[in-house]
């Protein structure tokens, strides 16, 4: 597969703050890849640049083949085939969702079809209402509407489900797996681990304006092969035993306990758990 | 599939209308900019009832100011309050973000600002005329100074708004910064107060801007030419008017350019 976005030693400082330090990462086309990290790891700077709205100080950055930093008509055909969700946005409050959607789209030299984009993003019901009436669900799903009406092939994502409640962040999460599996090659950064779970092929984990590791979600910092542990109750306390052969260990418990083993739980490293490790371990 | 991106004055005129149509949503921006021009013409004149000259009312006087005003209240203040408005909520940012061409959306708000500015001329003609015995003029020559005031006017309030919608740091200072400049240079200007009678280091300060020309010019229009005599300069200096509306067209265009900020400021 060809990679749709190709960075190599990305550099950039604020003044004297260093805070992108030689970055490099490369995303394929049809994949979902997200960055996490804390705040103030550079994710946010490096997004930026990625889509044209910083340059970076120094390093090799393409997307879709072309350096983000272009400005001009050339800059306007690039952008043409991205698409953008952006932070809170508070705009076209006083616009329907069918009056925003259907003004974005005359930008495009080859938008999708309006009503295809409101029912994808789950907007049906909302369609004639204002965009200051909506939820804050619906209002972050009209967002990705604005920034995937002109068929983008790549679409950044930035914390896109933040202060969703649950049921509204999975209606999300399957609103993104269908536009991956129409082909959209999509950046995501978060800050919830779990989302990153659910969706990401490959996530970066970025800390002080370096990449600490980028692999799967179910590979990152070696989980793959992470010990489990093993949790029971003895009497009045809770034990616990971190084990490579989970299985084997429960069963000399259980023929210690000769039934019931109370409160047994396996517990194997979340993603949380790993990325929790990994940036504990960098802010030592 | 197409590739031809679609044209910066087709996308600019689907712009004005959009922005037509948001303007008019906003309770706050049609009182604001449309009905308190009324209430200030309703105010000054039923306070003063004084003859400024034989056939010269202080109404006469003030709509001439006021339709001047027109012209800051719906370009450099429209503007300059609501770019900085629209940069805080994201709206400037996402717009950067798509293949639309910047000229676009300086073509929406030129729109914008045209319709609400005729709107307000009419709206103040009309209450001037049936409310406070204004009359209106009747010579052509009069009318064509009248038109080229209300475009070059209009433009160069406009393109000053959007110079100026960089020095607000935010939505919440967007009016507090650009109201009173306003308020105070209409003081300044002899919208509210005939021009002679103020201090004269306040008609120096106001000599700078284009506010004073803008009024005086509409002063040429509105009142008789016998009024003239009573002006600073014992004319009504309309080439030098025009010249100082062209400089600052020039001084706000270069300005606009250089400052003109899509995104908020990162702290």
């Amino acid at each position: 597969m060809n990679s749709v976005i190709e960075v190599k030693s990305l550099r950039k400082s604020y003044g004297d703050l260093e805070v992108v330090k030689g970055l490099s990462l490369s995303i394929k086309s049809g994949e979902i890849f997200a960055i996490l990290g804390p705040n103030g790891a550079g994710k946010t700077t490096t997004v930026e640049i990625l889509e044209g709205f910083r340059t970076a100080d120094s390093g090799e950055i393409s997307v879709l083949g072309t350096d983000p930093a272009i400005r001009g008509g050339a800059a306007l055909a690039w952008r043409n085939r991205i698409g953008i969700v952006l932070q809170s946005t508070q705009d076209t409050a006083e616009l329907t969702v069918r009056e925003a959607i259907t003004h974005f789209a005359s930008y495009y030299s080859n938008p999708r079809d309006v009503n295809d984009v409101i029912s994808l993003v789950g907007l049906a019901e909302k369609a004639d209402d204002r965009a200051r009436t909506l939820s804050g669900g619906q209002r972050r799903r009209l967002d990705v509407g604005l920034g995937i009406i002109g068929r983008p092939e790549v679409l950044f994502l930035d914390e896109p489900t933040t202060g969703f409640d649950p049921e509204a962040r999975r209606a999300f999460w399957l609103l993104i797996k269908k536009l991956k599996e129409e082909g959209t090659t999509i950046l995501l950064t978060t800050h919830y681990l779990d989302e990153a779970e659910a969706l990401a092929d490959r996530v970066a984990v970025m800390n002080r304006g370096e990449i600490l590791e980028i692999s799967t979600p179910a590979q990152l910092g070696g989980r793959a092969h992470a010990q489990a542990r093993v949790s029971w109750r003895e009497g009045e306390v809770i034990e616990s035993e971190q084990t490579d052969s989970p299985t084997e260990f429960i069963k000399t418990l259980s023929s210690r306990f000769s039934g019931e083993i109370p409160e047994l739980s396996v517990h194997r490293p979340t993603l949380e758990d790993i990325y929790l490790s990994m940036i504990g371990a960098t802010n030592e | 599939m197409s590739n031809q991106l679609p044209g910066a004055l087709a996308i600019g005129i689907k712009r004005g209308g959009l922005e037509i149509k948001q303007f008019f949503r906003q309770k706050e921006s049609v009182v604001f900019t449309l009905l308190f021009p009324l209430i200030l013409l309703a105010i000054f004149g039923s306070v003063f009832t004084t003859k400024l000259a034989p056939g010269v009312t202080f109404s006469q006087y003030f709509v001439a100011g006021m339709i001047a005003s027109a012209l800051v209240n719906t370009g450099f203040q429209q503007i300059a309050i609501f770019i900085p408005v629209e940069r805080d909520l994201g709206a400037l940012k996402r717009l950067r973000g798509t293949p639309m061409p910047a000229a676009s959306y300086f073509i929406g708000k030129a729109i914008v600002v045209t319709v609400s500015m005729v709107i307000q001329v009419v709206l103040l003609l009309l209450a001037g005329v049936i409310f406070f015995g204004v009359t209106l003029p009747t010579g052509a020559d009069k009318w064509i100074t009248f038109t080229a005031l209300l475009i070059s006017g209009s433009l160069v309030s406009t393109i000053l708004g959007v110079a100026f919608s960089s020095v607000p740091k935010n939505a919440r200072g967007a009016s507090a910064i650009v109201s009173p400049v306003v308020i105070i240079l209409q003081f300044f200007s002899g919208v509210f107060f005939v021009f002679t009678d103020l201090p004269k280091w306040m008609q120096q300060v106001a000599a700078v801007f284009p506010l004073k020309w803008l009024t005086q010019g509409m002063r040429s229009v509105f009142l008789p030419d016998s009024f003239a005599k009573r002006e600073i300069a014992g004319n009504w200096e309309t080439g030098r008017t025009f010249a100082i509306i062209g400089i600052w067209l020039i001084v706000g265009m270069v300005l606009a350019i250089r400052t003109f900020k899509w995104d908020r400021d990162r702290s």
